[in-house]
């Protein structure tokens, strides 16, 4: 079976690989870039445990095929950290209790950040509708809910 | 050695004679339930099945070794689980 | 503090554990998760995301047909399949199993027979994950395709096709369809003569359908076995010594052959506690000597693993006008699958046991159908229970004009009160939580049209457990826990407030390991609420042995007695008439000494406590009917719950809004939905629904503690209870909104409307 070969960037870096054509993008980034952050909770894009953002734009990243990856900067929850130092978001999720098994999060870190770069002072009711496509089974989303809303106020005042 | 009273539930009952609650001998929960196996080979396989105890309101899952008194008030259920 | 003596290390088996004195240093108070940041940087490696050089990949044939007989299975095209390295089907398992370890293997992968839509039939290995599906197609199955049942009533009828022949168990009243498995009797007094006593009998059948646990992690493991018979493998579980049992009796080995690590777990709540994939995998393993991963999909998630059992319920009620409940009688029949062990029992002991009643009676019918091997839900059993009977007790405080919490009040289990299902309560905490939630300003706030408030209780047992804990002091005076508990919930963080609160040291100086296997011994599943509480104990008391060791060494090197030695804030002090003799040593100086002082320092601790203590919650909500559309909006949601004590307040809280919001899943949207043809028809989460961010609002929590006599800090499991109420509430407040009683669940917008039309109906 011949395989697709795909340069792109994944976090800043340059990456390439080769790809099934069956694969998708969410099988690449774990299975041949070792970027097991986002996680395959349906393949039906329904979770959004999979999330990432793919030129600019918040996808699940089981609907993207691995070939439709050549030339796309990607972001995965991995880059969100610079160096030592934490998001926002993500310091604030620990804060406030806001994860209990943690498989939802990366991909709830992914989504939260793409809308702050929207919207950076949503209310509940934005949050809750954003995050829609991001299922959390343990929290019922409250401390989710308030922790965005604090990481949000935190980057207002550092902006 | 004293007897304990212990309390079956319903779908016991017709192994041990229809009884609600029957007495046997046993210092521990171990024995108690060998004296039931002893006395109603019918309770066998419920009790095999395992079977947590109340005593004196307190659950026991699983222990064989805790001990049992007369005036005890003792139940048998069945085995808890849970989620 | 006093310490104990070393008879709670070895047995541990007094009820009265409690012993704290004074302030909590760390108990109570909220610091960071220990792997919070593994958590949010995607380094925690959860099931899925172990890879190792070599490995192979696995995929499940499975059956779509909800009950046939397999005639013959030929895999020589799939075998041949260029990258294909193994198949196995039943032939490559343990024969001659019996009882729940038999019923496992058939669940696992099918015998004679295949029971349900989505049961498994042969897998396989191969060199990538595409060829290992593409082998599936190859993989030729005869069937001989046989009625089938899957509605617990419809399974119980004459004439309904038999899952499984003298499966019954002893104690099944006589006349029964051999699908009816099981059966249970309990209750006291006599039901009539209090029915008679009653100004009001009510008595309503209810149903609930089956619902998912819905982790939003799929199965997963990593399997390796060699030719020597020995093998690790590595799972989400939430017990990785029950699945080390399993897969070695499933796989025909001995359990120390199989080392089982278990992995982060992406939620579990109850799903976790058996095995479905990882002795298949093994067994791949083994015929291939190379590593296997496998992992489900969602959509075999949905078909072949869980689910809660489905229910149908008649409950019967008396009541005084002033609110004195006189009687109590219900009948609960559930079906667990193509299996025995639908937790009725369960359903049945829980369903009254939050009233004080002289005259109760329950019967639970455990019924076989076409439909997966159900699993342990959070409180299996009793969500289902509380729904039938919190509704019509509901539906008697409406009809004779009472005030829902203060009926309860007035009929409540306290210390003392005969349970319902035999024992006399100990001291609980539902009268608390009734009173918290009738001073909470929720409870009086004012309600809008098309809004409807609504009250319930719950109850659940907790569970302790086999446990084992290993804490280890470092050299330079800071802690090492191994626990065998997976951390579903942020347990980790509890375990080391624990340690910090006893020794007296710095909660970012502990450190908590989940340990394998082959590191400690034996430890129960994470299930019945039992982490916080026996784990939680276990560290307590490992801790109490290292402390002892510590004060051991501090009093040879001051060559005094150490019953004249005492642990404080961190260090030894001498204590009585040597108090001032000596500056006090800090386990930071004791540790730095210890290989020239006797050695290495560690605490132990193995038992199995039997303290956990039943746990009771009350819950209010309050919810909007769209009457165009019969869509229920949840306005405002409070859970009050007796915690015992809360070692750390947030997570206990999200143990009580997790559980609120599946319960308002259950109550509102999941259901599994099988078609004639008896196969599931939603198995994907578009559409079978969960509870959606935009779904909920806010969720109230109030923690109660009324210490449980069993726990040093008081403790009671809180994982479970939450999900109890729920149903009830949601179908109160929907009741008290529109004048609507539903009496099945899910309460989906077309059975609202459907409600609202026959209303209007039989109004005009």
């Amino acid at each position: 079976m011949s395989m697709v070969h795909v340069s792109a960037r994944v976090n800043g870096d340059a990456v390439e690989f080769l790809c099934d054509s069956r694969e998708t993008l969410l099988d690449v980034l774990r299975d041949r870039l070792a970027l097991t952050g986002a996680k395959e909770g349906c393949g039906t894009g329904d979770c959004g445990a999979c999330s990432v953002i793919f030129n600019g734009r918040l996808v699940a990243s089981c609907l993207v095929l691995g070939a439709e990856a050549e030339g796309a900067e990607i972001e995965t929850v991995e880059g969100m950290a610079d160096g030592e130092k934490l998001h926002p978001l993500q310091q604030k999720i620990i804060e406030h209790a806001a994860l209990q098994c943690g498989i939802c999060t990366p991909g709830i870190l992914i989504a939260a950040r793409a809308l702050l770069a929207k919207n950076p002072d949503p209310n509940e009711k934005e949050i809750r509708y954003w995050l829609a496509g991001n299922l959390c089974r343990c929290t019922g989303y409250d401390k989710i809910i308030r922790a965005i809303q604090d990481a949000a106020a935190e980057m207002r005042e550092e902006a | 050695m004293a007897k304990v009273k212990v309390h079956l539930w319903s779908a016991l009952r017709a192994h041990a004679g229809g009884a609600e609650a029957v007495e046997v001998e046993a210092r521990n929960i171990g024995q108690m339930l060998d004296a039931l196996r002893a006395r109603y080979p019918g309770l066998a396989p419920a009790l095999d099945a395992g079977v947590s105890v109340s005593i004196d309101g307190r659950i026991i899952a699983a222990s064989l070794t805790e001990p049992v008194a007369p005036g005890q008030e003792i139940y048998l259920m069945q085995r808890l689980k849970g989620g | 503090m006093a310490l104990d003596e070393g008879k709670d290390v070895k047995g541990g088996h007094d009820a009265r554990e409690y012993d704290h004195e004074g302030e909590f240093r760390h108990v109570g108070t909220r610091p960071d998760r220990p792997d919070g940041v593994d958590k949010v940087t995607g380094r925690a490696r959860f099931g899925a995301d172990a890879y190792a050089p070599g490995m192979l990949h696995a995929a499940i044939l499975r059956s779509p047909h909800a009950h046939a007989r397999i005639l013959k299975i030929d895999t020589s095209r799939a075998e041949a399949l260029e990258g294909v390295k193994a198949v196995v089907t039943r032939a490559d398992f343990a024969s001659g199993l019996e009882g729940e370890d038999w019923n496992i293997l058939e669940n696992i992968m099918a015998g004679e027979k295949a029971l349900y839509d989505g049961h498994a039939i042969a897998a396989v290995a191969a060199t990538s994950k595409f060829i290992a599906r593409d082998a599936l197609e190859l993989i030729e199955v005869e069937y001989e395709i046989l009625p089938h049942v899957t509605d617990v009533d419809e399974a119980m009828q004459p004439g309904a096709p038999v899952i499984r022949e003298g499966a019954a168990e002893p104690g099944v009243p006589e006349g029964m369809h051999p699908n009816v498995v099981r059966y249970h009797e309990s209750g006291h007094g006599d039901v009539e003569a209090g029915f008679a006593e009653a100004d009001l009998v009510i008595e309503r059948h209810f149903t609930t359908e089956a619902t998912h646990q819905g982790y939003i992690e799929p199965h997963a493991c990593l399997a390796q076995m060699g030719p020597d018979g020995r093998g690790e493998l590595w799972c989400t579980t939430q017990g990785h010594w029950n699945v080390q049992k399993l897969c070695a009796k499933l796989l025909g080995v001995e359990a120390s052959a199989i080392r089982v690590t278990a992995s982060e777990i992406g939620g579990g709540f109850g799903g976790k506690t058996t095995v479905f994939i990882e002795p298949v995998a093994m067994a791949l393993a083994r015929k291939t000597g190379r590593p296997v991963k496998l992992v489900m999909s969602r959509e075999e998630v949905f078909r072949a693993s869980g689910p809660t059992s489905s229910a149908s319920m008649d409950v019967r009620i008396g009541m005084k006008k002033d609110g004195t409940m006189t009687a109590a009688e219900g009948t609960f029949r559930l079906q667990g699958g193509a299996f025995p062990y639908a937790p009725m029992e369960f359903t049945a002991m829980c369903a009254f046991a939050c009233y004080d009643l002289k005259h109760v009676r329950q019967r639970g019918f455990d019924v076989m159908t076409n439909r997966p091997k159900q699993a342990a839900y959070r409180a299996p059993g009793s969500p289902m229970a509380a729904f039938a009977v919190e509704s019509v007790v509901d539906e008697l405080c409406q009809k004779l004009g009472l005030d829902p919490i203060e009926v309860r009040l007035k009929n409540a289990a306290r210390e003392g009160t005969r349970a319902s299902y035999g024992p006399t309560y100990p001291r609980i905490g539902l009268v608390e939580t009734l009173e918290a939630a009738r001073a909470h300003p929720h409870y009086c706030a004012p309600l809008g049209p098309n809004q409807g408030r609504g009250v319930s209780c719950g109850f659940w047992f907790n569970f302790g457990g086999e446990t084992s804990v290993t804490l280890a002091l470092s050299m330079d005076g800071t802690a090492q826990i191994a626990v065998g508990t997976p951390d579903i919930g942020g347990s980790r963080a509890s375990m080391a407030l624990m340690a910090a609160e006893e020794l007296g040291i710095p909660y970012e100086d502990v450190r908590v390991t989940i340990a394998d296997t082959a590191s400690l011994g034996y430890n129960e599943i994470s299930h019945g609420s039992r982490v916080t509480y026996a784990s939680g104990l276990a560290v307590i008391k490992a801790a109490r042995d290292a402390k002892r060791k510590l004060i051991a060494r501090a009093a040879d090197k001051w060559g005094i007695d150490p019953e004249a030695v005492e642990w404080r804030d961190g260090a030894a002090h001498p204590a009585g008439e040597n108090a001032g003799d000596f500056e006090p040593l800090s386990i930071k100086e004791i540790c730095a000494e210890m290989g020239a002082t006797g050695g290495p320092i560690a605490g132990h601790y193995e038992a199995t406590p039997e303290g956990a203590g039943v746990s009771f919650a009350t819950h209010i909500v309050d919810a909007e009917l769209d009457p165009e559309t019969g869509k229920t909006t949840i306005l405002r949601y409070t859970v009050v719950q007796d915690a015992g004590k809360a070692v750390h307040p947030s997570y206990v809280e999200g143990q009580f809004q997790g559980g609120a919001a599946q319960g308002i899943g259950w109550a509102l949207n999941e259901e599994y939905i099988y078609g004639e043809d008896g196969r599931l028809q939603n198995p994907g989460f578009l559409d079978y629904r969960i509870p959606v961010a935009s779904d909920l609002p806010m969720i109230d929590t109030v923690i109660v503690e009324v210490p449980n006599p069993g726990h040093p800090y008081g403790v009671r499991g809180v994982g479970e209870t939450s999900i109890c109420p729920p149903l009830a509430a949601v179908a109160n407040a929907v009741s008290n909104a529109a004048g609507l009683r539903l009496r099945q669940l899910p309460m989906r917008p077309a059975r609202i409307l459907e409600a609202l039309e026959a209303k209007a109906d039989g109004e005009g």
